[in-house]
């Protein structure tokens, strides 16, 4: 909503205060003024000029040498507009003058020509080109006749105005009127209202003999009323009604759309001017449209109703759709001499479901739909005809046509000044709080210690006690608020276990080394359930604003590959990632996606650059197998992790394995396929996913300690030859199984696979370490269980100790 | 045998300071003092000296061994520092070298914003709640007092599922979720995570992004324990200089609403390109607990009350280290992310 200043000031007394403070006040009581606009841009220099004489320029076809009255003198300008003409009174901005977007005005020759100054359009002005009426859209602004050559046209444009830009919120919808905006004023001020006048006198013919109404909907439109206004003159409207409508952001058009639209503003009444010579039928008829009947709207455009459309008709036919849009067929042309003038209050779920079905947003639709005030129906119709008496020389017929069954009861509230402060933790004096209420204009009584409220009907947003709490702490101001904090019984707050675990989880991964990422969770559905560890039906949008983001993941990996390829692409020589995340899998009772918290990594380029000391390693299965495994032994669950062989579509099928727990599959670590590398443009890179879900819910044993044992353990190194396939988990399985309580760990130190080597054998060398916290062993048990250990490597395995 | 002893002394004292090395003068040392060496030898030749004469000769022999080991003494502690010193010379190191990378990661800015947010309430007694990111209609919207059709509803343009599911356009729903468990008990709760809303992606809008929620109910819960609870907030976040100040507006989920903002931490509040010359920033919606949601989740609106307070740790990031453009919290530029892995000022 735009407010200018000086129109706001008709109904209440702003007391001279600059318009910041006016703002800042505004805001302060609860309305943003998003933003304060001098539509004087600071522009000096700008005057009234009179065309004495028009010239064609000699060397210029499209510029003419005009002489011009400025006032204090007759000087000689270049224009280039088409429209100019001599007799015309014009802007002219002189030698001086800045325009709006830092034009600087100077003496020029053009074509060998003097020229002392410019002729202006509107836009030049800095007035949007979409508010310039359509006469004068593209070319120099004519003034009236009556304008004084050389007095500043800012005035007379109402350009010596500031605009307060108001950011509505949807409860405010009474501040989309001038008069809504003066009453929340005149309260913030302590100001009285002044209301506009409507005053005409009526013909001796009554509307009720031109026009016939009948609602056939009247709960989408409980009331109506029309008036018809005869013999006037469609013409411009006067200066300071289209000044007033552009800096209402409203382009001007002629004298009655402008005055609908001048009241429309004042009242947030929403009118309709129809052509009354061309309903044909004298009638209005409101009624639901018939599904598929077609009108023909003010923009020309052939629109198909719905039956839950409501539309006017001239007993025929549609005229216009409700609180929409008019139609083309009644119209108001130049040589329209009767009108006819629709207030009316349609239902605001009517408005809005059919402004949307025809994607049309209108300052009416907008109003209709947050629902304007009941009593302000009659108001803006007796406003509109009052104005066209006056600025079309209309008749205003006597009387009006009229359906009323609207409610018009305002709302009440009772509510004790005590349950007011205790919710605000104040202690506000009746006396204040009553004081507050006249100022809003809310009617009251006090009685009993409550205080009994009618809200007025144009304050829609007043219901219950809360809101009164609001109405009175905004006005007494938020600042007088104390600071407190809650009184309640004290109580620890603090993480769930799950929450702890997941912190620690992150700061383990980032102490590793990787840093976390937050991709989308929406994606493509050629991404959605790529290399995941569980696919299910997938969750889908209803209307996605692209393909890319259409589906919900089903895995983290893709799209951090994507950040992956991003980074490389931009040098980055070492890429390691994480991110915590959910995916969302099939369907669960309640319709919803079953949602898993998931945690994935990758890793790509280096992991170590220490070249100078010669230490260097490239990333490979191993890292991120170790940043795995040092998870699972932060958690706890490292004795009950296994990992196994698997191939998975995308990944490496040799260096694919899925991670196990308790032998429930709960992750995948891999290398991605090298094709999927190559379309990516990425190095060796290795990925990993877990259900994280899974992992942090484990349940595990108490921390306990055991005790740090006095007694020396002894190790016993074995090197065995194997075959090549045999995977070294296995071997480290069977010497666990058999090397019985006094094998405490097996260390893989040593792996070889080579020329030395028979083919399709390879020599893998553990130490074993045996221990009793009680006591020092001997020789012969430690010999003892070795040889177990042993015999069960050949046996469960075929391992051969190596000489 | 006099002149024999004079000869043998200037013979080791030059043998002495011919030595460059420990091991050098410890091969004179055995050769000359040892029980092979000479003067052992001049000792021993003593008994061929008439008796008379051999007290006289021994203390000379003495007085010349002592000297003698007393220079060679002298030159050993020379010699050893040499040594040592030779060796700390070709021990030195280029200091200036690089250190062996310790290579960490860091918390992503959001999760850092987050935790610290989260850490300054679970001090002031909250616990963190969280929900699902696909949600019923019901929770996102009708339970908190937005029912169908509710014109509040075109300012969340929102991810449908189906008719009645949708990504949830706040975490407003855990609220909603947390009050209907609770069952009409107290609550103190933060609640973190993902939203959706139906935005274009560009320099301020991001079609998914975080929020941060907290809510408390209990028996008078007053509007001033909001705005103490919030200055405390602004005051651990943006410094202990801050002060508040809260605005009317409107949520339909709070009666009263309110916008808060801070002075600016930039410039104090003289105004500045940060807070676009006003002095303020704003930081925060929130207000007290609308009854029509209280009521909904089973709560007596009448004996109860409660605050609720929201806002963007994308902005709060946005704003703290001065990120321009919200984008970057969603591409992952390890040039970006690792930017934050220092501790604060
Ligand atoms: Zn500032």
């Amino acid at each position: 909503m735009l407010v200018s200043t000086k129109w706001l000031s008709e109904y209440v007394n702003t007391q001279g205060l600059d318009p910041k403070d006016l703002g800042e006040k505004i805001t302060r009581a609860g309305i943003e003024v998003d933003a304060v606009i001098d539509r004087s841009h600071g522009m000096t220099n700008v005057v009234v000029g009179y065309v004495k004489e028009k010239v064609k320029h000699p060397e210029a076809d499209k510029l003419n040498i005009c002489q011009v009255d400025v006032g204090e003198e007759t000087t000689q300008i270049i224009c280039g507009a088409p429209n100019v003409e001599a007799g015309q009174k014009v802007i002219v901005a002189r030698p001086g003058a800045v325009l709006p977007g830092g034009m600087k005005i100077k003496k020029a020759k053009l074509r060998g020509e003097e020229s002392n100054g410019m002729i202006c359009s509107l836009q030049e002005l800095g007035i949007e080109g979409r508010l310039v009426s359509k006469a004068y859209a593209d070319g120099i602004y004519v003034l009236p006749e009556t304008a004084v050559p050389g007095e500043s046209v800012l005035p007379l444009l109402g350009l010596d105005d500031v605009v307060l830009e108001l950011g509505l919120t949807p409860n405010r919808s009474d501040a989309l009127s001038m008069l809504g905006v003066a009453y929340e004023v005149g309260a913030i001020l302590s100001e009285d209202m002044q209301y506009p006048e409507a005053s005409y006198s009526e013909s001796n013919e009554k509307a009720s003999d031109y026009l016939n109404l009948k609602v056939e909907a009247m709960e989408e439109n409980p009331m109506y009323i029309a008036k018809v206004v005869k013999n006037i003159q469609v013409k411009e409207s006067p200066l300071w009604l289209q000044h007033r409508l552009m800096a209402a952001g409203v382009r001007p058009h002629n004298n009655v759309v402008d005055i609908t639209n001048y009241v429309l503003m004042e009242y947030g009444q929403p009118l309709h001017a129809f052509d009354y010579d061309r309903l044909e039928t004298k009638e209005i008829v409101v009624r639901l449209a018939s599904e598929g009947e077609k009108i023909v709207t003010l923009d020309d455009q052939e629109r198909t109703l719905k039956s839950n459309h409501l539309v006017i008709t001239n007993g025929k036919e549609p005229i216009a759709i409700a609180g929409v849009m008019g139609g083309a067929n009644s119209e108001v042309h130049n040589d329209t001499t009767t009108v006819v003038i629709e207030s009316a209050y349609f239902a605001s779920g009517s408005v809005r479901q059919t402004s949307k079905d025809h994607n049309l947003r209108s300052d009416a639709s907008a109003r209709f739909e947050k629902g304007v005030d009941p009593n302000r129906v009659i108001l803006a119709a007796e406003r509109a005809a009052s104005l066209l008496a006056e600025l079309a020389g209309g008749e205003v017929l006597a009387g009006s046509v009229m359906v009323d069954e609207l409610d018009k009861t305002p709302a009440e509230v009772v509510v004790s000044p005590d349950f007011i402060n205790n919710r605000l933790g104040m202690k506000i004096s009746l006396e204040d709080m009553t004081s507050i209420l006249t100022r809003l204009k809310f009617d009251y009584q006090a009685a009993n210690g409550l205080l009994y409220i009618k809200a007025p009907t144009r304050r829609q947003d007043i219901k219950i006690e809360e809101d009164i709490i609001e109405e009175i702490a905004r006005m007494y101001g938020y600042d007088e608020i104390p600071m407190t904090l809650p009184v309640e019984e004290s109580k620890p707050g603090g993480l769930s276990s799950y929450q702890a675990k997941r912190r620690q989880v992150r700061a383990y991964l980032e102490g590793a080394g990787l840093y976390q990422a937050i991709t989308y969770s929406l994606t493509s559905k050629e991404m959605s359930q790529k290399f995941a560890l569980e696919t299910a039906p997938v969750t889908e949008l209803l209307m996605p604003m692209s393909e890319d983001r259409s589906i919900l993941r089903q895995s983290l990996i893709p799209h951090l590959l994507e950040a992956v390829t991003y980074n490389t692409a931009r040098q980055a020589d070492t890429v390691a990632l994480y991110e915590v995340g959910s995916v969302f899998l099939g369907e669960t009772e309640s319709g919803l996606p079953h949602e898993q918290e998931h945690l994935a990594a990758v890793i790509s380029g280096k992991w170590l650059d220490h070249s100078w000391q010669g230490e260097k390693k490239a990333v490979d299965f191993f890292v991120l197998k170790g940043i795995v495994e040092g998870l699972m032994e932060l958690l706890g669950l490292s004795k009950e992790v296994v990992f196994e062989r698997t191939e998975v579509d995308g990944l490496h099928p040799g260096r694919t394995a899925s991670i196990k727990l308790a032998g429930e599959e709960i992750g995948l670590i891999a290398q991605l396929h090298p094709s999927e590398q190559k379309t990516r443009d990425l190095k060796e890179t290795y990925v990993l996913e877990l259900n994280l879900a899974k992992v942090l819910n484990k349940e595990v044993e108490a921390l306990y300690y055991a005790p740090v044992s006095k007694f020396p353990s002894i190790s016993r190194d074995i090197a065995l030859v194997v075959d090549s396939e045999k995977a070294t988990g296995e071997l480290q399985a069977i010497i666990h199984l058999s090397g019985g309580r006094l094998l405490k760990n097996v260390h893989l130190f040593d792996l070889y696979e080579g020329e030395k080597m028979e083919p399709g054998k390879k020599s893998v060398a553990f130490s074993l370490t045996y221990f009793d916290p009680e006591r020092t062993l001997t020789d012969e048990e430690v010999v003892n269980a070795h040889n177990k250990v042993l015999k069960a490597l050949a046996e469960k395995a075929g391992a051969e100790l190596r000489g | 045998m006099e002149a024999q002893l004079q000869q043998l002394k200037e013979e080791v004292l030059q043998k002495i300071e011919a030595s460059a090395s420990v091991k050098e003068l410890n091969d004179v040392r055995v050769a000359y003092l040892g029980k092979k060496g000479p003067i052992t030898d001049l000792l021993k030749g003593m008994g061929k000296l008439p008796a008379e004469e051999r007290p006289k000769m021994g203390a000379l022999v003495n007085v010349v061994r002592e000297e003698v080991t007393t220079v060679l003494e002298a030159r050993m502690t020379l010699l050893q520092e040499q040594a040592i010193n030779e060796q700390l010379e070709k021990e030195s190191i280029d200091v200036t070298l690089p250190g062996r990378p310790i290579k960490t990661g860091n918390h992503h800015p959001l999760t850092r914003v987050v935790e610290e947010i989260e850490d300054l309430f679970i001090s002031m007694g909250y616990e963190i709640a969280e929900g699902p990111e696909v949600e019923k209609d019901y929770y996102n919207f009708e339970a908190l007092n937005l029912p169908k059709g509710h014109p509040a509803r075109d300012m969340q343009d929102s991810f449908y599922i189906s008719e009645d599911i949708l990504l949830r356009t706040h975490t407003s729903p855990v609220q909603a979720r947390t009050m209907e468990a609770k069952e009409g008990q107290p609550i103190k709760i933060i609640c973190p995570g993902k939203v959706y809303r139906r935005d274009n992606d560009d320099a301020t809008h991001s079609h998914q992004f975080t929020q941060i929620e907290g809510l408390v109910i209990g028996e008078n819960i007053r509007m001033s324990d909001l705005k103490g609870t919030l200055s405390i907030f602004a005051k651990k976040m943006f410094g202990d200089d801050r002060e508040i100040r809260l605005r009317p507006s409107f949520f339909p989920f709070t009666e009263p609403s309110v916008e808060m903002d801070i002075s600016c931490f930039k410039c104090g509040g003289d105004g500045c390109n940060v807070c676009k010359k006003t002095g303020w920033i704003e930081i925060l919606g929130a207000g007290m607990v609308h009854p029509n949601v209280l009521e909904m989740a089973g709560y007596d609106s009448k004996k109860l009350s409660g605050f609720a307070f929201g806002m963007g740790p994308e902005r709060i990031a946005m704003l703290k280290y001065g990120v321009e453009d919200i984008r970057h919290f969603y591409t992952n530029d390890v040039r970006f992310l690792s930017q934050f892995h220092r501790t604060e000022v």
